[in-house]
């Protein structure tokens, strides 16, 4: 590479985004990358694309799975299939203990989505990019959970269900009055009571995104920091890929744990 | 830490899929999988079930040998006492007919006697008078001497 350290990591974290202008839609380049830095109608085309992708190669080989599912001695693909499902299952059981018919498999799809996109990640950080180099696009992200804007989407749509099914349960009084009879039980504490819980409801969703976006971000980082590392970076590479084979799978499980945890508290009456 | 657009595409992305896997993949595997789960309880139920009815067969067929064996024994028994009856009473029969041969034979024996006795009488007793002629010397009327005669054969 001919690029200094700087403008190869810099290269590596921008994203290939497509934004609205004044010359109609157009996407960022080598010589302009921060074309839509800034402007909110912009679309990261590489970690939605990547994202989106990965969602349905889970949908493609679960849908098999299901299509070919029998009562009867499964074959080892359906083992496998069902090994993850009931993984998911007893963790939702064990968590939640209403009737609820979306919870389990929204468990499952952000677990295995997750997990996907983490996956990304182990694939070394020039490969595919260098690919879409030579093919003529400056840049591509490929690992969709270290894009805030995906994390965020997922936490806030789990942040949404969280009021959803808050007020569905408990009534609009009744979370009203969760959030400002407590913990302390008087009238005059309800301004403090508001910030308080209020404070905990958000944090629930920030943190949740924020974890996941830390993490793999960090460790994308430390991918490509290696990967400047010359012939030093094989052993390296290869520590921090089998470190990060377990990190990947605890994001994806903390991410649908937590889920399942925040919905199954919004379920809870106190 | 921009954010932009991409927020919505993905939220978009994530309410597809979760309403495809919650719709058309989770129900259907759920559903396979709790419906392994009751066949394999049945058939270990049903495992269950056959490994006790065998355990009663197999007590059921002891006793029926042990039955067959008693009754073979008794039906030996049987057939040994019956045996020696038939034996005894074949000895008995025998034991009768020999006496009734030997009574018969006894008795023909006797008449055979007292007819070889009336004869030799009868004999004697002609031979008599033929001696009391000689010693006479002279005709006897025998007819007239046949009271006497009739007294010396009673009492030979």
């Amino acid at each position: 590479m001919a690029e200094t350290s700087t403008g190869y990591i810099k290269h590596h974290l921008q994203n290939l985004q497509v934004c609205s202008t004044e010359n109609g839609w157009a996407f960022n380049t080598a010589d302009n990358p921060l074309l839509c830095k800034g402007e909110f109608w912009a679309f990261n085309v590489d970690t939605l694309g990547f994202s989106i992708g990965l969602g349905l190669i889970f949908l493609w080989i679960f849908r098999r799975a299901a299509k070919k599912a029998t009562t009867g001695v499964p074959g080892k693909f359906q083992c496998f299939i069902e090994l993850i499902i009931d993984f998911v299952d007893s963790n939702v059981k064990d968590t939640f203990h209403g009737k609820n018919k979306l919870i389990a498999p929204l468990g499952l799809t952000i677990f295995v989505w997750v997990y996907l996109m983490n996956l990304m990640d182990l694939i070394p950080v020039d490969w595919i990019p260098g690919l879409a180099h030579a093919m003529g696009i400056p840049y591509l992200k490929i690992v969709p959970s270290t894009d805030v804007n995906i994390t965020f989407a997922m936490s806030l749509s789990v942040f949404v269900l969280i009021i959803f099914y808050s007020i569905k349960v408990k009534g609009i009084g009744g979370f009203t009055k969760e959030l400002t009879m407590n913990p302390f039980n008087h009238w005059a504490a309800i301004p403090l009571n508001l910030v308080l819980e209020g404070a905990a409801l958000l944090a629930k969703p920030i943190s949740l995104s924020l974890r996941l976006f830390g993490n793999m971000y960090a460790g994308e980082l430390i991918f490509i920091l290696i990967a400047l590392m010359g012939w030093f970076q094989l052993p390296l590479h290869f520590g921090w890929a089998l470190l990060h084979l377990l990190v990947i799978f605890l994001q994806a499980f903390i991410f649908m744990m937590l889920t399942v945890v925040y919905l199954s508290l919004a379920h809870e009456d106190h | 830490m921009d954010f932009n657009a991409t927020l919505f595409g993905q939220t978009f992305a994530m309410i597809v899929f979760v309403w495809f896997t919650m719709k058309y993949i989770w129900p259907l595997l759920d559903e396979a999988i709790t419906e392994r789960q009751e066949k394999i309880a049945e058939g270990l139920a049903a495992a269950d079930r056959s490994q006790q009815d065998l355990e009663l067969a197999q007590k059921k067929a002891a006793e029926t040998m042990r039955e067959a064996k008693e009754k073979a024994a008794e039906l030996l028994d049987q057939a040994k006492k019956r045996h020696a009856e038939i034996v005894d009473s074949a000895k008995d029969d025998a034991r009768a007919e020999a006496d009734k041969i030997k009574a018969g034979a006894q008795a023909e024996i006797e008449q055979e006697v007292h007819r070889a006795r009336e004869e030799l009488r009868k004999q004697v007793s002609v031979l008599a008078v033929a001696g009391a002629e000689k010693i006479l010397q002279r005709n006897i009327d025998a007819s007239a001497q046949a009271d006497i005669l009739d007294k010396l054969v009673a009492e030979l």
